[in-house]
């Protein structure tokens, strides 16, 4: 990597070079069995180089070539946005633990045990259900240099095991699923299975509701599909500077209800999310979002924080090789005081979702989003009564997110990016057939 | 390029004597370039370039994948693609094995879009951003622009040995509005099969999404419920593609004998008007190809004809098991993933309905048209409108919010009331299955009315 920094300094006035190298071993269980086993070695570097203030980025996978790297990169520069930041210094990175030698040590039948498990678990609540199970490892290293001196590298372990189970009947297709993941070994398929036999105990009847407008409480998994892709999306300090947030000129102000409260930590050991540097070498911080309600930061990179004035959070990610841009690490949500049994029990009727489908494809950047419940339950008298099928909701995220009753004490990680409470909001607006 | 062929050859004699029941290897190279903008500043400009390859090999009904950029360590590729899949090992290996291919298909004579200057690509962008912004009232903008040259050498243990080249570029714009608190967006994909030429001719559908968006700031949003709903040949496309095309993908119903009775060949889908095809061999079109990445020839597959379901879209390995013909529908999004069923070019063929006797025959409904997304979950699925207007009293009337539409495979096709006689095909966006995103397809249809549409609402 050194080389290629020496290369392009004899061409640039500074420059970055980013290595990533993973070797990825994924077992898929089809209907039941396990069918493919997996395994992927991947290298990439990615270059930018900075020459009389502006800056090109160049990537290859193999790095064979490094005079064409660096000469493409250079030649981009002619065209490259003007930039106001430069790479780096050296500096001390906070410690948080995301390598976990014995993820590395798994053997392929481990793996392949631990997904067989996971199956005959759910199968022996249901032996009609048809399952697709993955299990996976991951070992990923990640090397950067510059010229300024600055430098990080480190490894990180991955593994997850998820299983989605598709149910018939007659023409209806019922679908229910968790993932879980973490840097450590996640050696117990009962917590997942317990999770699924629950999705799949809570729509064992179908039940409908009117149209109208009804409360709703969304799950973790509810709170990541219907409400994050525009909060994410808002909270980006990329969207706020091109004047596309609808929080962008908010800072300091009371947008959401006081019960919210969402932080960036990439510091929680063995997350999948955390790090000791974001993809530009730049130490990791804990980046408070919205604060009882109150908006409090948004996220940068270098280049982002550099236009828009501000000082980056050390949200550079390169989702894997390729150009930086802000994105969240963990996202946390902060639990309120009431426990979700509680919080159910307040309700009279409304609904309990957990999947919504389709929420992306709205306006997500003014908030609104409108999606079919592909899994959702009913609830009446504060119990679940049954599945909704042929549902829609819609709503806006900043008009259900300034009206919250509860936010659960509970908490759960969605994905590998997301730790949520129950939600449970007043208003919902409601279509079905 | 000398190395990646001499790879070939070398890959195709290892693999022509390993113990595997059918055994396959990829090799790739790919350049891109893209752009993106962000309101007035060209927010990245780069270019990648990547070399890989991978192994596939089927033991005893068990499939061993493996991928790598380092290219000197064949054999022991080879040799851990065939112990993944031996650890599977629980039946009889069952595929279409086919003929052996040999062949060349080389996109000679066609300007490989990823060496045009990218100062070329950037006027054109500038010019297109120019018009967006310089509407009153828009806000900001983004526009990603993205090509790509791929060379694909592919060989395996039938004999087959197919090298093909294949280009594409996507060119997405969008214009933002706002008004106080209010965000509203439209945009439009474009995508074709590496000819830059043909992307230059968009102007006055910059200046339109752009007056679009600011209209939108003041159009009302309708209630949720059943609709009318006219939709458009591209959104109809997307329609099409979500609510019945993936359910047609072979490999999601091959193992599971409750949706194999489901899907039993001439199970009644709609009325005896609707003809749904996939094609892979419509010339110019992104989801064309001569081979799939499995190395079987691409077909034209009827899905459904006059309402009842007569085909489905395969890999070797699905069409094997239900013992169906081949349709060489198995696509990989690159090296780095292995092949699973995909579409190619997906289309409702024309009926004889025009639009005006579609809209004068309603009283009450909307219109939709142009395409936001569109997912399913095979049973149910949604699909969004990029604009929309009422219609009242057989006529266009006025815009509203765009709509988030959805349906139930199984009754929404019943409720087709009238297919149009002007088909399109619309080659923006792309596909996404199993990780894999975007796959280039395409989608068509005429104008189609759908009664008892369910709409989500404010």
């Amino acid at each position: 990597m050194q080389d290629i920094l020496d290369l392009a300094m004899k061409v640039a006035d500074s420059a970055e070079v980013f290595r990533i190298s993973s070797k990825k071993t994924l077992l898929q269980f089809e209907s039941n069995r396990l069918k493919n086993v997996e395994t992927k070695q991947i290298s990439q570097i990615t270059l930018r180089l900075i020459t009389n203030g502006r800056i090109g980025i160049a990537s290859a996978t193999e790095a064979s070539n490094q005079h064409d790297l660096v000469n493409e990169a250079k030649e981009l520069t002619r065209l490259g946005n003007e930039v106001k930041f430069n790479f780096p210094q050296i500096v001390q990175c906070p410690h948080v633990i995301v390598d976990d030698k014995s993820t590395g040590l798994i053997t392929l039948e481990e793996m392949n045990k631990l997904g067989e498990e996971l199956v005959s678990l759910i199968r022996q609540y249901n032996p009609d259900i048809i399952c697709q199970a993955r299990v996976l490892k991951d070992t990923v290293s990640i090397c950067i240099v510059n010229s300024c001196g600055g430098q990080a590298d480190y490894s990180k372990t991955l593994f997850s095991l998820g299983i989605e189970g598709t149910l018939v009947r007659d023409t209806d297709m019922l679908f229910v699923g968790e993932t879980q993941s973490s840097c450590r070994p996640l050696a117990e398929p009962e917590v997942i299975s317990n999770v699924v036999i629950k999705q799949l105990d809570s729509s064992r009847n179908k039940a409908s509701v009117r149209n109208g407008v009804l409360p709703v409480i969304f799950t973790p998994n509810g709170v990541a599909s219907a409400l994050m892709p525009s909060l994410i999306t808002a909270l980006n300090g990329k969207t706020v500077f091109n004047n596309a947030s609808p929080l962008g000129s908010k800072l300091g102000e009371l947008v959401f209800d006081r019960k919210l409260t969402i932080h960036d930590d990439p510091l929680i050991n063995y997350r999948p999310g955390s790090r000791p540097c974001d993809d530009e070498g730049i130490p990791s911080q804990i980046t408070p979002l919205i604060m009882e309600g109150v908006v409090s930061n948004f996220l940068y990179d270098l280049q982002t924080a550099s236009l828009a004035g501000v000082k980056t959070t050390g949200n550079g990610s390169r989702n894997r090789g390729g150009l930086p841009s802000p994105s969240p690490s963990s996202l946390v949500i902060a639990p309120g005081n009431i426990d979700f049994h509680e919080i159910i029990g307040d309700v009279k009727e409304g609904l309990l979702v957990e999947w919504l489908m389709g929420t992306t494809q709205g306006n997500v950047l003014g908030g609104d989003f409108s999606g079919n419940v592909l899994l959702g339950y009913k609830i009446e008298n504060g119990k679940v009564v049954g599945r909704l099928k042929n549902t829609m909701i819609s709503g806006n995220v900043y008009k259900l997110l300034d009206d919250i009753i509860a936010v659960s004490r509970d908490t759960k990680w969605v994905g590998s990016y997301l730790l949520t409470p129950y939600i449970y909001c007043p208003k919902l607006s409601v279509a079905s057939k | 390029m000398f190395e990646i062929e001499a790879v070939s050859q070398l890959l195709a004699q290892v693999i022509a004597k390993t113990e595997a029941d059918y055994i396959e290897a990829r090799l790739e190279t790919n350049q891109s370039s893209y752009l993106t903008y962000k309101g007035r500043e060209l927010e990245t400009v780069g270019r990648t370039k990547s070399l890989g390859g991978n192994i596939r090999a089927l033991v005893n009904g068990g499939w061993g994948f493996v991928t790598f950029n380092n290219l000197s360590n064949l054999h022991d590729n080879v040799t851990l693609a065939i112990k993944q899949a031996k650890m599977i090992s629980h039946e009889e290996s069952v595929i279409v094995r086919g003929e052996p291919v040999v062949d060349t298909i080389s996109d000679k004579g066609m300007k490989n879009p990823v060496d045009i200057p990218i100062q070329e690509k950037k006027e054109l962008l500038d010019r297109y951003n120019g018009i967006m912004l310089d509407t009153p009232n828009i806000q900001t903008t983004f526009i990603t622009y993205s090509d790509n040259h791929k060379r694909m050498f592919f060989v395996n243990s039938i004999g087959s040995s197919i090298e093909q080249e294949r280009a594409n570029i996507t060119l997405r714009l969008g214009a933002i509005a706002t008004s106080g608190d209010d965000i509203q967006q439209a945009s439009l994909s474009l995508g074709n099969t590496g000819d830059f030429e043909a992307m230059t001719v968009f102007d006055s559908d910059a200046a339109e999404i752009s007056r679009r968006a600011v209209e939108l700031l003041t159009a009302p949003q309708i209630k949720g419920g059943e609709y009318n709903i006219i939709l458009d040949p591209v959104l109809a496309g997307v329609f099409i593609h979500e609510a019945f095309g993936h359910l047609s993908e072979a490999d999601f119903i091959y193992e599971n004998q409750r949706l194999r009775d489901l899907m039993v060949m001439g199970k009644k889908f709609g009325s005896k008007k609707l003809n749904v095809v996939d094609s892979g061999l419509l010339p110019g079109l992104r989801g064309s190809y001569k081979y799939d990445d499995e190395g079987m020839p691409a077909t034209h597959t009827y899905l459904i004809r006059e309402g009842k379901l007569v085909g489905r879209l395969h890999s070797r390995e699905t069409a094997g098991k239900m013992g169906e013909p081949p349709t060489g529908n198995a696509r990989a999004i690159n090296y780095q993933f292995p092949p699973i069923v995909r579409m190619t070019n997906t289309y409702i063929e024309a009926g004889s309905d025009s639009l005006d006797d579609m809209i004068g025959d309603i009283k009450d409904g909307i219109y939709a048209r142009n395409w936001y997304g569109g997912t399913t979950s095979m049973e149910m699925f949604t699909f969004s409108s990029g604009e929309a207007y009422m219609i009242r009293d057989g006529r266009i009337s006025e815009l509203i919010r765009p709509i988030v539409l959805s349906g139930n495979v199984f009754h929404t096709l019943h409720n087709i009331v009238a297919i149009g006689n002007d088909i399109k095909m619309n080659q923006g966006g792309g596909c996404g299955k199993g990780g894999q995103m975007p796959l280039p397809v395409s989608n068509g249809s005429p104008h189609i009315w759908i009664r008892q549409c369910l709409v989500g609402g404010c």
